[in-house]
C-alpha cells in the first residue's frame, strides 16, 4: 500500500495527465457522426504508434557490441511501431480522401 | 539565464532537453487538435496530417536529442539502425495502405492495430530486467503494458483473420469460464511478478511465460465473438493498444506517449460504446457473445418467399419514380459498389429517383459502406442516412435490400424476443416493393428469421450482389 502510494506521489504530474486525458479523450469524440467512426478509429489507431518513441529510446540506448536478442526485439518493435504509425496515417487518409472527392464534386 | 536543473534529480539541463520537452508538448498537443478535427467531416482529413505532423516531430527530436540517464545521447550506430528499420516499417506500411482494397480497409486497421500491441508488448519485454526490484510502481507499469499490448497483438490478427475470412468462430459457451479462468491467471501471475519482489533479471521466464499467456488470452477472448461484432471488438482493442503505450510512457517518463496513449485509449472506449449503441447491445453483450444465441424461439406463421425473375424485377424498377438502395454486408464481400453505382445511372436516365439508405453499422465497419459507395464515385447527397430516409420510406416504390439482413429486419420492432429487439432499422418494410438480393434462402449472419422476407410484398432475387445487378444492369439497358 505505501509503495502505490510512493508511487503515486512520484508519478503524480502523470497521473494528472491522464486523468485529463481520459476526460479530453471522452470529450473529442463525443458527437461524431457514424460516417467518421471508421477514419476515426484509424486515426486513433496511428496516434497510438507513439509506443515508436518507446521503440526509439530502447534501440537508441542499446548496446551494440553484441549481437543480442534484445536488440533483435527491439528492432523488430521498432518497425512494428513504424507499420501502426505510418500504415495508420496513410490508411485514415486514404479513406477521407474518398470523403474529399464526393465534396469536390458537390461544388461542381 | 542561469543553468536550470531538474526539480527531481537535480541534474544539470541541457538546452537540448528543453527543446525535447517541448517538441513533446507540441507534440501532444497536435495529437488533441487531431483528435478533435477527426470527428467533424470538413475538416477530417486535415486534423489526420496534423496529429500525424505531431508523430513526426516527437520521432525526430527523440532520435536527435534523447538523452539517457547518463546524459548520453543516441550514438550514430544506433541512429542509423533507427533510420533503416523505421525505413522498412514505413515503407511497407505506406505501400500496403496505398495498395490495398476499399472493401479490405477493416482488416487493414486491424492488421496495424496488430503491430502497434506488438511493438508495446516487445518494449515493455525489454525494458522489464531494467525495472528496479522491489519497486512496484515501475514493475507494474511494465506488466500492465506487456499483459495488454500482447492481448491488443493476438486479439486483433485474429481480428483481422475473421474479417479476412481466414479464421471461423468458436462459438462454443464454455468458452466464456476458459477466458475468464485464463484472464484471471494471467492477472494473478503478473501481480505476483509485481508483489514478489524477485530480482526482474532473474524472472525473465517468468515474463517471457506471462507474455505466453496474455497472447493465448487475446487469441481466445476474440475467438467467440461473430464477424459482425468485429468492429466493435477492433475499436475495443484499439483502446487497448492506446492503453499499452501510455505504460511505457510512464516506463520513459515521456508525457507524449502518455498522453496520446490515454487519449486514443478513453476515445476507443467512447467509440466502443457509441457502436454498441447503434447496434442497441451492451459491451457485455458483445464481448460474452450472447449474439444469435436466445431469441427465435418464438414459433411464428413464416409464410413462403416469393422469387422473382430478372425480367420482372427490371420492368418493375424501370417504371417506378423512387428506388432506395439499402446496401449491407453482402454488396461490400461482393464488391458490387461500382455494379450498384452503375445500374442507379441506367436508372437515373429513365428518371426514375435513386437514393442509398445507409444503415449506421452498414459494411464490416460503422462509415465503411459510405466510403465504399464514394470509392464506386456515387455522389454524397446521394447517400441518405436512415434517420432521414425512414419518415420517407412509404413514398418509395421499390427498396432494394442487397446483402443487407439484419438492419432490415422489421423484427427489431415487434418481436421482443429476437436478439436485434429494440435495434433501430431501416423500414425498408415500408417501401411499395421489397427485392431482396441474397444469396441463398437461409438466415443472415445472426441466424435470426427475417420477417420482411416473408413479407406479401417481398420478392427474393437469389444470387451473388455482383451478378445479380449485373444481369439487372443489363436487362434494364434492353428495355
Amino acid at each position: 500500500m505505501e509503495q502505490i502510494l510512493q508511487f503515486f506521489f512520484e508519478n503524480k504530474e502523470a497521473i494528472f495527465i491522464i486523468a485529463l486525458s481520459i476526460f479530453l479523450g471522452i470529450e473529442v469524440i463525443s458527437n461524431v457522426p457514424a460516417v467518421l467512426h471508421t477514419p476515426l478509429m484509424s486515426g486513433a489507431n496511428a496516434i497510438s504508434g507513439v509506443i515508436i518513441i518507446g521503440g526509439i529510446i530502447l534501440v537508441g540506448h542499446a548496446d551494440l557490441s553484441g549481437f543480442t536478442i534484445d536488440l533483435i526485439l527491439g528492432v523488430l518493435a521498432l518497425i512494428f511501431g513504424t507499420l501502426n504509425v505510418v500504415g495508420g496515417f496513410a490508411v485514415t487518409d486514404r479513406m477521407l480522401e474518398m470523403f474529399k472527392k464526393k465534396k469536390t464534386q458537390k461544388a461542381n | 539565464m542561469n543553468p536550470i536543473s531538474d526539480i527531481f534529480t537535480g541534474k544539470a539541463v541541457s538546452s537540448g532537453d528543453i527543446l525535447l520537452e517541448l517538441s513533446y508538448l507540441i507534440a501532444a498537443l497536435l495529437f488533441v487538435f487531431g483528435l478533435k478535427r477527426l470527428s467533424h467531416p470538413e475538416t477530417a482529413r486535415k486534423g489526420n496530417l496534423w496529429a500525424a505532423g505531431g508523430m513526426l516531430l516527437a520521432m525526430v527530436t527523440t532520435a536527435i536529442l534523447h538523452r539517457n540517464d547518463a546524459g548520453n545521447g543516441i550514438p550514430m550506430a544506433n541512429l542509423m539502425i533507427i533510420i533503416i528499420a523505421i525505413g522498412i516499417g514505413a515503407t511497407i506500411g505506406w505501400i500496403v495502405a496505398r495498395k490495398v482494397k476499399m472493401t479490405a480497409m477493416p482488416q487493414l486497421v486491424s492488421l496495424y492495430n496488430a503491430t502497434g500491441g506488438a511493438a508495446s508488448a516487445l518494449v515493455a519485454l525489454l525494458e522489464f530486467p531494467k525495472a528496479m526490484a522491489g519497486n512496484v510502481g515501475s514493475l507494474l507499469v511494465t506488466i500492465l503494458g506487456l499483459i495488454i499490448g500482447a492481448v491488443a497483438f493476438s486479439g486483433s490478427l485474429v481480428a483481422y483473420g475473421k474479417l479476412d475470412g481466414k479464421v471461423g468462430d468458436i462459438r462454443a459457451g464454455y468458452m466464456k469460464y476458459i477466458n475468464l479462468v485464463l484472464m484471471a491467471v494471467t492477472l494473478l501471475f503478473g501481480a505476483w511478478l509485481i508483489f514478489s519482489g524477485g530480482n526482474p533479471v532473474e524472472q525473465i521466464w517468468a515474463v517471457w511465460l506471462l507474455f505466453a499467456l496474455a497472447l493465448l488470452y487475446g487469441v481466445l477472448f476474440v475467438m467467440p465473438i461473430g464477424g459482425a461484432d468485429m468492429p466493435v471488438v477492433i475499436s475495443l482493442l484499439n483502446a487497448l493498444t492506446g492503453i499499452a503505450a501510455a505504460m511505457a510512457g510512464f516506463i520513459y517518463h515521456n508525457q507524449a506517449m502518455i498522453l496520446g496513449g490515454i487519449l486514443v485509449g478513453a476515445a476507443g472506449m467512447i467509440l466502443t460504446i457509441l457502436m454498441c449503441k447503434a447496434m442497441n447491445r451492451s459491451l457485455l453483450n458483445v464481448i460474452i457473445g450472447a449474439f444469435g444465441g436466445g431469441g427465435a424461439a418464438i414459433d411464428r406463421e413464416m409464410g413462403i418467399m416469393k422469387e422473382i425473375t430478372v425480367s420482372d424485377a427490371a420492368v418493375l424498377l424501370n417504371y417506378s419514380q423512387k428506388v432506395v438502395v439499402i446496401p449491407g454486408y453482402g454488396l461490400a464481400v461482393a464488391q458490387a459498389q461500382h455494379i450498384a453505382h452503375e445500374l442507379d445511372n441506367i436508372l437515373e436516365s429513365r428518371g426514375v429517383d435513386v437514393r442509398y439508405a445507409i444503415h449506421p453499422v452498414a459494411g464490416r465497419m460503422p462509415g465503411h459502406m459510405n466510403v465504399l459507395l464514394a470509392e464506386a464515385d456515387v455522389p454524397y447527397e446521394k447517400l441518405v442516412e436512415m434517420d432521414d430516409i425512414n419518415p420517407d420510406m412509404h413514398n418509395v416504390d421499390v427498396a432494394i435490400v442487397i446483402g443487407a439482413n439484419d438492419v432490415v429486419n422489421p423484427a427489431a420492432y415487434d418481436d421482443p424476443s429476437s436478439p436485434i429487439y429494440g435495434m433501430p432499422i431501416i423500414d425498408a418494410h415500408l417501401a411499395r416493393n421489397i427485392i431482396v438480393m441474397k444469396r441463398g434462402a437461409g438466415k443472415g449472419y445472426a441466424g435470426i428469421e427475417n420477417f420482411l422476407f416473408f413479407n406479401d410484398k417481398t420478392r427474393m432475387f437469389y444470387g451473388n450482389a455482383k451478378d445479380s445487378l449485373q444481369k439487372l444492369a443489363a436487362e434494364i439497358k434492353n428495355m
